[in-house]
């Protein structure tokens, strides 16, 4: 062999940049042309940036790591069409910073959980996961009941989210607040307003107390919403959103 | 004369240096103390500022102790780190057989957050990844690169800065999962500001190991030291670019990533699978490629193959991430190339299994009588097959049943308590009596408990995993005769309730073990005579009491 491995190993830094560059080349491969390919995240129409207190409910499913029990991704294979519908587009979690998709299915899939059960089913599970599901390993969560939403920063973390390319707009920043409480009060005046800026958001009084915004109804607002945004009946696979 | 002014120079001046950095990272502290609205970043910023005044202080003090003449060899930052290794190793075993009991009973969640599961799990896996993996990383690279140089550790407060730097992130990174601050990428849990805080001790890191290279009197670098410097040098940048983002204020913990959707997915799975592959696969070759043939007093079976395995390893195992996202909305041709590198990853893993076990060749007697030597062995073969179990899942017929299963944390768990856990414990068996210039460990029929325990721990979980994923992998898709799922997924979870409680009982004896281990190491390090010394290879004494042990017999 003509070539002679102990350049290397004489000299740190050629053995510094031979790694570097040997190491960065699959990285570079994989990951930059998901941001320029087209064909990546499809046309779909339906998505909108997450209400205020769907936001909060989605950083509070994180805060408590749901995501290491939950997936929200539903693979391409029959079973887990037929069990949990249609299987997740790229498009579905365009606006998800980070990402939820998951690893392990200690517990069902959430990624069209929106819907299936009701707010009072949700509460009863959240409180005690066994009371409605005997067999159930799931932690309860009672103390989302007692807290009080924390929502100092809630135009902030839309202002956040805004600058890192969710679609916010700045009457939706400016409503923020209004928003977050409105969404959980289906009487009050701001209601229909949340409607209007988040098409299909569930307006309810989630936890059934209606006394203050609980992080309970800011969970629930999530689960509710989760893979209801894109209408399946209107989605055509096979049409121009084809990879 | 002028040497040695011209060193007392360069010693004041990172003394200054020191204690500016020190008031630096105070101020910054007491700031977020004073300043943020959030309790638990007041917390961190209240720990970081104290850990700083402190440094500084000790920083100080020690100024008049500069004269005194220092041992060749920098150890004091190594012994600490193979001190918390021990430490954080049982904190984080004991939290995974917390966990592990928690699937079996739910009820042990106790409807508390702060030893919910979600908040409990990314503290075992970063306990023992980082914490305890960690810290036997920073003990041994910095023990292999002093001898494999013979140089001193570059720098005079940097490495303490390293060790101490790296537990302080431990810390505020733990303490927060507990308390609920997350960004939830799975092993990059820590927020903006523990990650920045991460980055600075890692480019330092960076500069110690690098730099002791720089200033080495071997012509050479030793293989060992290939895989520490590509180990430190790809996890700076996995851990980087994963964790780019936006802090909602400068005030508060909160942060989003600015990837998001199937990006984000694609960026955290390239670094979550090269965690795997430079965290916990390149820097535990390098403690192989060292501790081994040390302790078998044998050189490295083929070099060539060291070559092969080191370019090969680290170009392959960077396209491997995909394989975590096969049938999901990535990119088909996305996930091919994951699959199909992960497969092709089989062959340089086996190089390295074939250069480590081969290592042995005229000396497999030892096997029978040094534990510890055992169970660095037995570690390579726990490593030959969970790399060929990754490779296997890899393949995305495979993966559409084990995914999302408890097959994945059986396959991790090979490789994290067989490999990861084992060499670690090979190598800290042979680190305190060199440390602490002991004539040999306290006990070595402790070692043979701790293997013993340890492994049959190590297979009653795997198996137990084997069983219930395999299971709840076939009871998902099973159809019953007229075309309908045939199984709620409750079903699925009842079904696991006996494999969990056998994984909680191998887990358990994995915890069991470790205890043994702190204990025997603990006795060693306090200077106990070894109770069965007859027993014990010489070179399980420290380097500079083998030629009078030599002499004796």
């Amino acid at each position: 062999m003509s070539f002679n491995h102990g350049v290397f190993e004489r000299n740190a830094w050629l053995l510094s940049i031979g790694t570097l560059v040997v190491v960065a080349i699959g990285g570079l491969v994989e990951i930059v042309p998901l941001f320029y390919l087209k064909s990546t995240i499809e046309k779909v129409e339906g998505m909108r940036p997450y209400s205020p207190l769907e936001l909060a409910g989605r950083d509070i499913y994180i805060r408590e790591g749901c995501y290491t029990c939950h997936s929200q991704m539903i693979r391409s294979l029959r079973d887990e069409v037929e069990r949990y519908g249609p299987y997740s587009l790229a498009a579905e979690s365009m606006y998800d910073h980070p990402f939820q998709w998951g690893s392990k299915r200690t517990g069902p899939d959430l990624a069209r959980v929106g819907g299936k059960y009701s707010d009072d089913w949700h509460v009863a599970h959240m409180l005690n996961p066994r009371s409605v599901v005997p067999e159930s390993i799931m932690p309860g969560y009672p103390w989302l009941a007692e807290r009080k939403l924390d929502a100092a920063f809630v135009a902030e973390k839309l202002k956040t989210q805004a600058a890192i390319g969710v679609p916010y707009t700045e009457e939706m920043i400016a409503n923020a607040a209004q928003d977050l409480a409105a969404q959980a009060d289906p009487d009050s005046d701001g209601a229909e307003d949340v409607m209007t800026r988040y098409p299909k958001a569930v307006v309810s009084n989630f936890d059934g107390d209606t006394s203050e915004v609980t992080e309970l109804d800011a969970m629930i607002a999530y689960l509710q919403m989760l893979g209801t945004l894109v209408d399946f009946t209107k989605y055509d696979a096979a049409g121009p959103n084809l990879r | 004369m002028a040497v040695a002014k011209n060193g007392e120079e360069m010693s004041a001046l990172s003394d200054a240096l020191a204690v500016l950095g020190a008031a630096f990272v105070a101020f910054l502290g007491f700031y977020l103390t004073l300043f943020s609205k959030d309790p638990v970043m007041s917390f961190h910023g209240a720990v970081l500022g104290v850990a700083a005044v402190l440094s500084a202080i000790w920083v100080l003090s020690s100024l008049s102790g500069r004269s005194e003449p220092q041992p060749f060899y920098n150890d004091g930052p190594i012994k600490f780190a193979a001190v918390a290794s021990v430490f954080w190793g049982l904190a984080g075993f004991l939290v995974g057989a917390i966990i592990a009991w928690q699937m079996a009973y739910p009820v042990l969640n106790f409807d508390l957050p702060w030893i919910s599961f979600g908040r409990l799990r990314p503290l075992h896996t970063s306990a023992v990844i980082f914490a305890f993996g960690g810290n036997a990383l920073l003990a041994t690279s910095f023990y292999v690169v002093q001898r494999t140089c013979k140089a001193r550790l570059f720098g005079r407060w940097s490495p303490w800065f390293v060790v101490l730097g790296y537990n302080l992130f431990i810390v505020i990174a733990g303490t927060g999962y507990v308390l609920g601050i997350t960004q939830s990428k799975e092993y990059a849990e820590p927020e903006w500001y523990a990650d920045l805080w991460l980055t600075v001790v890692w480019v330092v890191y960076l500069i110690v190991f690098g730099g002791t290279l720089l200033k080495r009197k071997e012509p050479h670098i030793y293989v060992a030291n290939w895989f520490y410097l590509a180990f430190i040098l790809t996890v700076a940048m996995l851990h980087i670019v994963n964790n780019l983002a936006l802090p909602v204020s400068l005030t508060s913990p909160k942060s989003y990533v600015i990837f998001s959707g199937v990006q984000d997915a694609m960026t955290q799975w390239w670094y979550g699978h090269n965690a795997v592959g430079f965290f916990l696969t390149a820097g535990f070759l390098g403690m192989m490629y060292y501790f081994i043939p040390k302790r078998a007093e044998r050189p490295v079976y083929s070099y060539r193959l060291s070559i092969v395995h080191f370019w090969s390893l680290i170009f392959l195992y960077i396209w491997a991430g995909p394989h975590h996202l096969h049938y999901t909305a990535l990119p088909d041709w996305a996930q091919t190339l994951g699959m199909t590198f992960s497969i092709m990853l089989w062959m340089p893993s086996w190089g390295g299994m074939i250069n480590g076990l081969m290592t042995l060749s005229g000396a497999w007697d030892k096997l029978r009588t040094d534990p510890v030597i055992r169970m660095m062995v037995v570690s390579v073969a726990f490593y030959g097959m969970s790399t060929f179990e990754g490779p296997l899942m890899s393949i995305k017929a495979v993966n559409s049943l084990s995914h999302y299963t408890d097959w994945t944390i059986g396959h991790v768990h090979s490789g994290a308590l067989g490999w990861v856990g084992m060499i670690s414990f090979g190598a800290l068996y042979c680190l305190f009596p060199w440390l602490w210039k002991r004539r040999g460990l306290y006990s070595m029929r402790l070692v043979e408990w701790h293997f013993w325990i340890a492994t049959i721990g190590i297979l009653l979980y795997i198996t137990a995993m084997w069983v219930s994923g395999i299971l709840q992998g076939l009871m998902w898709r099973a159809y019953d005769k007229l075309g309908f799922l045939k199984y709620s997924f409750i079903e699925t979870v009842d079904a696991m309730h006996i494999p969990y409680i056998i994984r909680a009982g191998g887990g358990s004896l994995f915890v069991i073990g470790a205890l043994l281990m702190a204990y025997n190491l603990w006795r060693t390090a306090r200077g106990d005579e070894p109770v069965d010394a007859e027993e014990q290879p010489r070179v399980a004494a420290a380097p500079e009491l083998r030629p009078a042990l030599a002499a004796a017999e």
